[in-house]
């Protein structure tokens, strides 16, 4: 070995710093495969939406060349559009994925629906209640989400791992303090951890991510002439399920989701955006909350955070 | 703040968002010092400032309004709101871009009793703003705040002296208080702060010169955000990657998965692994988006090596030149955190890099008052507080220093019934005399063209020392059976640093425990307590031998055969 080349060399070598998007990835794969690695049953909760998509991409890069040793989990409410089913469907036998649905059976039998129940109480039973125990039947002990720091204000101190009780619940009070990269997985029997490997994304990471690596997203994200109900300031698109109030008639709007979530509670936005640049500068023109046109977080001050003690994500 | 050009496009804007790095900074302070009102200055300041100057949107109705007095406090949570509401007073993460760097803030309360929450902020900062009211001066509140920062190895250090309209931007009042807390930070080792006079209320140095601060002629407090280098620049130091999990698709491919926490890695790189001592080379740097030439810290990669290596979680990849300590027992700063207090002889589990393992509280050292800067004895630590502690693991931990390598140097204690995670430790250098002399020993062989990897591999061991405790007779039968098999191995009364340089195994028989500390940096030491050995001279060397192997001081899968190198 020669030592003036080698210490040029490590000369050579300093002085590098990773792109953000590269540091946050790094990052984020990083947790995923703690999680792989320290967990008997971990899945991956796949809600089809954008976030989802940059998730289980970061799942796929953490185990390449091999597969994502974890099962995706998508909880069916049944009043998704059905291009969100078509996609999931598609996009997860592509990518060789093993994708589990779970549902609320006993729900979807009585007929739960926000007309009847409210948002509230029908996100209680189609998604909280399902998502819950579907977790607990299938004995998951740890599950992957895509939600993010930056969110909404309960969010910002969620941890990395958020521990939950046996009765899938979280305690603002009972959390783990998280340092460096080091997370603390232990739980005892029947209790979880859900994991957020996007925490310190933000919005305009997430697009910025699915520009960069052209991660394939649901076509109702792109605006298109579709057809829609207009409601008030709301933009809802008529889908089966929908139901018109007296008075109403569906007309034609060039439109697109900015958020994925059930058909009765999820508005459109008029938009001309069909290209990823052209929602990334829609976005900052608009820099609303992204769930400023999702009904549920209007039912009541603090709705997130009461859904999340329950066992929402 | 970056001047506004000319509009660009969309494309450019994306162009200039992807190249943009990321610093992680924290705050510290209480309800009265202004810190939500800075923050919040921060965040409406810098939000859509970049973004505005996309040419279609610059006249849009969202382009961010001229600044002025204002609550900006209510941009952020209120500590206040919070303990009314019995909310966990807790580390919050916000966000910020400008045109050159996306921030992360993690916000935290100031107080004693949040000391916890100031480590957690602190850990993964590459720079902290410690947060000064002119009226009120330097604080014990801002020596904690200093001290934790300088604990936690945090590189840059900005103290930010608020509320200067309320003192008429006296150039002479700033002065003072950066005369006095100077020397404070420069005994923590803080040597080049960055001292800048504030008002977040009005914006002064914030994003924009003040113009009642003439005579400071320094940077803006975003300005300083922008320009300092992102962490300490861990590309050049030794090599680690602690691996995560070994990727095993098929038959054909085994991958070790990590982030690499030091260092960088080229194709055909010789490695170390640890404990086992194997050497090899590095065969391809595997990602999704294409296998790399070369690859460094914080990358999360995938690495093959050209031989069939035993690697598994919980192991490291090292650069063989300058391999980490090996050792059980560390001494390390621990910040407690749990509201049952650590108490000498108590067993917890011990989460450092990957690994998991036992760990016992050997030795509380000592109690830090954060205020004075001092330590002092203690019988416990309770929670927030800060002290010295030694450890000692079940398994040999792989670890640098704190101050040399923060991910590999940092550790948390788990209470093994309750779950919780009950402290963060920061490992120490192991310090002894004679321990510095036996590392410059080691050392020197980094010139040698032999490497050390190649000595492990020809003698079949690493270097260590094996302490066989009042029975001379099998310490010569060992020395014996090792020598049998190829070790380069010697019983000495003492330990000896050159031949611990020259890869030897020293044979130590002190006639009672304790007689003289053997635990040299980079170098494996086994105490044998000759108590748990068959009684069988025979079966006793086998056993220590059997144990030699168990802690990866002989080398399993080595060939002993002299003369064969790598």
């Amino acid at each position: 070995m020669v030592v003036g080349a080698e210490s040029e060399n490590l000369l050579s070598r300093a002085g590098r710093t990773l792109t953000h998007m590269k540091a946050l990835e790094a990052e984020s794969i990083h947790i995923i495969r703690e999680v792989a690695a320290e967990f008997e049953k971990p899945v991956l909760l796949y809600s089809i939406g954008k976030d989802s998509s940059v998730l289980l991409r970061l799942a796929q890069k953490a185990f390449f060349p091999g597969k994502i040793p974890f099962p995706l989990l998508h909880i069916d409410t049944t009043y998704e559009y059905p291009e969100m089913i078509q996609f999931r469907d598609e996009y997860s036998a592509r990518i060789g994925a093993d994708l589990r649905v779970g549902l609320n059976d006993a729900a979807v039998a009585a007929g739960a629906n926000p007309y009847a129940l409210g948002t509230q109480k029908c996100c209680g039973l189609l998604r909280t209640r399902a998502l819950v125990e579907t977790l607990a039947k299938g004995g998951y002990d740890a599950a992957l989400g895509g939600a993010r720091r930056d969110e909404e204000k309960s969010r910002a101190k969620e941890r990395v791992y958020s521990f939950r009780d046996a009765q899938g619940q979280w305690d603002p009070k009972n959390q783990r303090p998280e340092l460096w990269n080091l997370f603390n997985g232990r739980i005892d029997k029947g209790e979880s951890i859900r994991v957020f490997p996007l925490s310190n994304w933000t919005e305009l990471d997430v697009w910025l991510y699915i520009h960069l690596d052209q991660i394939p997203i649901v076509p109702l994200y792109f605006a298109k002439e579709r057809p829609v109900v207009l409601r008030g300031e709301t933009v809802i698109p008529y889908v089966d399920g929908v139901k018109l109030l007296p008075g109403e008639a569906p007309v034609m709007v060039k439109c697109r989701m900015r958020s994925l979530g059930c058909t009765p509670c999820s508005g459109a936005i008029r938009s001309e955006a069909d290209t990823l640049p052209g929602i990334i500068e829609e976005l900052i023109a608009f820099r609303r909350s992204e769930r400023e046109n999702r009904v549920i977080d209007h039912d009541e001050e603090g709705s997130m955070e009461t859904k999340k003690r329950e066992g929402y994500f | 703040m970056p001047a506004v050009e000319a509009g660009f496009t969309i494309e450019e804007f994306l162009k200039r968002a992807e190249e943009r790095d990321l610093l992680r900074f924290s705050t510290a302070g209480s309800v009265d010092d202004g810190k939500s009102t800075l923050i919040g200055r921060l965040l409406y300041e810098t939000k859509g400032a970049f973004e505005d100057q996309i040419a279609s949107i610059k006249n849009s109705k969202y382009s961010r309004a001229a600044s002025g007095p204002f609550d900006f406090a209510l941009l952020t949570d209120g500590l206040k709101a919070e303990r009314e509401q019995g909310i966990t007073i807790d580390v919050a993460y916000r966000f910020f871009q400008t045109a050159t760097r996306k921030f992360i803030i993690a916000d935290t309360p100031g107080h004693e009793q949040y000391t916890r929450n100031m480590a957690t902020g602190a850990s993964t900062a590459d720079l902290a703003i410690i947060l000064i009211d002119a009226r009120l001066g330097v604080l014990p509140q801002s020596r904690r705040h200093a001290t934790i920062s300088a604990l936690l190895g945090i590189p840059h250090i900005v103290v930010a002296v608020n509320k200067m309209d309320l003192r008429e931007w006296s150039e002479e009042a700033f002065r003072a208080i950066e005369a006095e807390f100077r020397p404070f930070l420069a005994s923590l080792g803080i040597t080049a702060p960055h001292f800048i006079p504030i008002s977040a209320l009005y914006g002064d140095n914030i994003v924009t010169r003040g113009e009642q601060s003439g005579w400071y002629t320094g940077k803006t407090l975003l300005e300083t955000l922008e320009s300092v280098p992102v962490g300490r620049d861990r590309t050049a130091d030794p090599f680690r990657l602690p691996v995560q999990i070994v990727l095993r698709p098929n038959q054909d491919f085994r991958g070790f998965a990590g982030q690499i926490a030091s260092g960088t890695i080229r194709r055909g790189d010789p490695v170390m692994v640890l404990p086992s001592g194997r050497t090899s080379r590095v065969k391809s740097i595997v990602t999704y988006d294409g296998n790399l030439d070369e690859a460094f810290a914080p990358m999360s990669v995938t690495i093959e090596l050209e031989d069939h290596v035993d690697v598994s979680r919980g192991e490291m990849l090292v650069g063989a030149a300058a391999p980490p300590h090996v050792a059980r027992t560390v001494e390390a700063r621990l910040v407690w955190m749990d509201e049952e207090p650590l108490e000498e002889g108590k067993e917890y589990l011990i989460k450092h890099t990957t690994q998991m393992a036992r760990a016992r509280v050997v030795r509380i050292a000592g109690r830090l008052d954060v205020v004075a800067g001092r330590e002092s004895a203690a019988v416990s630590l309770r929670l927030n507080d800060i002290g010295t502690v030694v450890l000692e693991a079940n398994r040999p931990l792989l670890f640098d220093a704190y101050r040399r390598n923060r991910s590999t140097g940092s550790f948390v204690l788990i209470d093994p019934i309750r779950n919780g995670t009950s402290g963060a430790g920061m490992i120490e250098e192991p310090r002894q005399t004679a321990r510095q002399r036996d590392r410059t020993a080691l050392r020197d062989h980094h010139v040698s063209p032999v490497t050390q990897a190649e000595r492990f591999v020809r003698n079949g061991h690493v270097p260590a020392t094996v302490v066989v405790q009042g029975k001379p007779d099998l310490a010569m039968r060992l020395e014996r059976a090792l020598f049998e098999l190829g070790a380069l191995v010697f019983v000495r009364a003492e330990p000896s640093g050159d031949l611990l340089a020259a890869g030897a195994l020293v044979i130590l028989c002190p006639r009672q425990a304790g007689a003289f500390c053997v635990d040299v940096p980079g170098v494996k030491s086994v105490e044998i307590d000759p108590a748990v050995l068959p009684a069988d001279p025979d079966e006793a060397v086998e056993a220590m031998i059997a144990r030699l192997e168990h802690d990866g001081v002989l080398l399993k899968h080595v060939s002993f055969e002299p003369g064969e190198g790598i």
